[in-house]
């Protein structure tokens, strides 16, 4: 059974919509990428299955449960962790506090989860104690997703981890999310780097103006000539 | 008590300190009102001065239903003074409550502009007053504590200190040690700095942004409760008493640094201290001419306040 399933959902701000008849689905311990252009609605999908935004229609199911209606506190409760775009790190707090405020309602065994997040990140450990909007993107990041793990997340929300980074924090970036799936944490990534992505995801979804157009296995979809024009950056005219 | 050499012959520098920080404490327990609030809604709750009225009621008629007109004398008398304190701070606390519930939090849900709010909270104001002075009189009320609490309790470098002014500065003292530890070290701290710091983040986290926030008026309507029971105390509790405290209170949580809690807690002391000192040198009708001028400038030098603004978000 699918861990996290939309059905015909349909997201507006105001009375722009933004997502429109809307169905993705993730199985427990998959990684599944959303490709498509800026403003295609990868974000606000998220949002929406955080529970940040509402779907005015359609469903959103996780483990069975409709969490339609459910506030961004509580979904995490429930085991869904997301890592908004930009990262969002608390820049008046120390990293071990950023840490901390990730298992707000999952306090139990604090350290060891604080230690398992430092033996992913060994640089953000030595930044312990230093405020967070000190580190560097790079740090940043890995705090933005150590901080997400603390709650013990069963489906992790990913939203451009790679924005803005260098190329070696790109490459520990996506071998950290491999490690995080191959320890049973299912991954909804969204990433502005296709070709990455495709690499590392078991199935994608593509995304046009706020509807799926394409979906298949990252194989497949590595080599259909839409993705490769549009998102790949290939020339496959010649 | 031992009394310094160089202040042995300058008793005024003596009452004008003591009593000057006396206020002070009582401007830094109002103004962490409007601190903790300012961080997490980048709101002024103007209505905050009507909190502290509140907390004066809430002592007065505490303190005569359980007292009448007999005057308890020593452990007694201490524990009615604590029985007064918790219920002005209970009845700040349930005012600031309601003013987030009814007068904020419905903008809030419609996004309302700024402007809003600042209507909001003037009208509510204007409404808590206006009804107290109705219901209670309109006319100045004392409260009747028992008589350790009057005259003296003891005497420095020959100068009387009030056991009122001492009353105020030992509970102040342990209110701003507990609230710097609640906001540092326990979980509703850390929801009320992450829900400053970026909101939507820390509904991420799992913190609810409703709760923390009615919890962030409530911690300051209990301080500032207690502050307009101790105000009582000294000044008498009316209708309009929240005003000008209220008022001081505010811009001592500029001065400060707004957003900033250990800002407020200086800024009130600070503040104390410059409408006490110019009484030195000048009659009392120039002491807030003066206070308010070193204020101005200061904040000319610096305009974020002195420690700047820590809590919230970067403005």
């Amino acid at each position: 059974m699918a861990l996290l399933e939309v059905t015909g959902a349909e997201v507006r701000y105001g009375t722009v919509p933004a997502l429109h008849d809307f169905t993705i689905s993730v199985d427990k311990g998959e990684i599944v990428t959303l490709l498509g252009a800026n403003g295609a609605g990868k974000t606000t999908t998220l949002r929406m299955i955080s529970g940040l935004h509402h779907a005015s229609r359609g469903t959103v199911r996780f483990d069975g449960a409709d969490i339609s209606r459910l506030a961004a506190h509580k979904t995490v409760e429930l085991g869904i962790s997301h890592v908004p775009e930009g990262r969002r790190i608390f820049p008046q707090m120390t990293v071990i506090e950023n840490l901390e405020i990730g298992a707000y309602n999952n306090p139990h065994h604090q350290d060891a989860k604080i230690d398992h997040v430092f033996e992913l990140f060994p640089i953000i450990k030595e930044r312990r104690k230093q405020q967070g909007g000190n580190l560097s993107g790079g740090e940043q990041q890995m705090l933005a997703i150590g901080r997400a793990l603390m709650a013990e997340p069963r489906l992790l929300l990913l939203d451009e981890p790679s924005m803005g980074l260098g190329p070696l924090f790109v490459q520990t970036i996506f071998e950290i999310i491999r490690t995080i799936r191959d320890q049973g944490v299912t991954v909804l990534l969204v990433e502005q780097n296709a070709a990455k992505a495709l690499q590392l995801a078991d199935r994608g979804y593509v995304l046009e103006t706020g509807r799926i157009v394409l979906q298949d296995t990252a194989a497949v979809l590595l080599r259909d000539d839409r993705v490769r024009m549009a998102y790949l950056g290939e020339d496959i005219g010649s | 008590m031992h009394c310094p050499g160089f202040l042995a012959n300058n008793n005024i520098w003596v009452s004008l300190v003591v009593g000057g920080l006396a206020n002070g404490f009582l401007y830094a327990l109002i103004a962490l009102g409007y601190t903790l609030v300012y961080g997490v809604l980048k709101l002024i709750n103007f209505a905050h001065s009507e909190v502290v009225m509140a907390g004066g009621f809430g002592g007065l008629f505490t303190m005569r239903a359980l007292l009448g007109t007999s005057t308890p004398a020593g452990f007694w008398a201490i524990g009615f003074m604590l029985i007064g304190i918790l219920a002005g701070a209970l009845a700040g606390g349930a005012t600031a409550l309601v003013l987030e519930r009814v007068a904020y939090r419905p903008l809030r849900k419609r996004n309302a502009p700024r402007l809003t709010y600042l209507i909001s909270a003037i009208g509510a104001s204007f409404f808590l007053y206006n009804i107290a002075g109705k219901e209670f009189g309109r006319y100045t009320e004392f409260i009747q504590a028992p008589a350790v609490v009057n005259g003296n309790a003891f005497t420095l470098c020959g100068v009387g200190v009030q056991s009122d002014w001492v009353l105020t500065m030992v509970v102040a003292v342990v209110l701003l040690v507990v609230l710097d530890a609640v906001v540092s070290r326990t979980k509703l701290g850390k929801g009320i700095r992450a829900v400053a710091q970026d909101a939507e983040t820390a509904s991420l986290m799992g913190v609810h942004i409703d709760r923390t926030i009615a919890l962030t008026f409530v911690l300051g309507g209990l301080m500032g409760g207690v502050a307009g029971f101790l105000f009582g105390l000294q000044f008498g509790v009316i209708y309009t008493m929240g005003f000008v405290p209220g008022l001081k209170a505010f811009t001592a949580a500029v001065l400060g640094g707004i957003g900033n809690i250990r800002g407020a807690m200086i800024g009130g002391l600070l503040l104390g201290l410059f409408e006490a000192i110019p009484l030195r040198w000048m009659s009392a009708e120039w002491q807030d001419v003066v206070a308010f001028g070193v204020l101005v400038t200061l904040l000319l030098f610096r305009p974020t306040g002195i420690l700047g603004e820590r809590l919230g978000r970067e403005a």
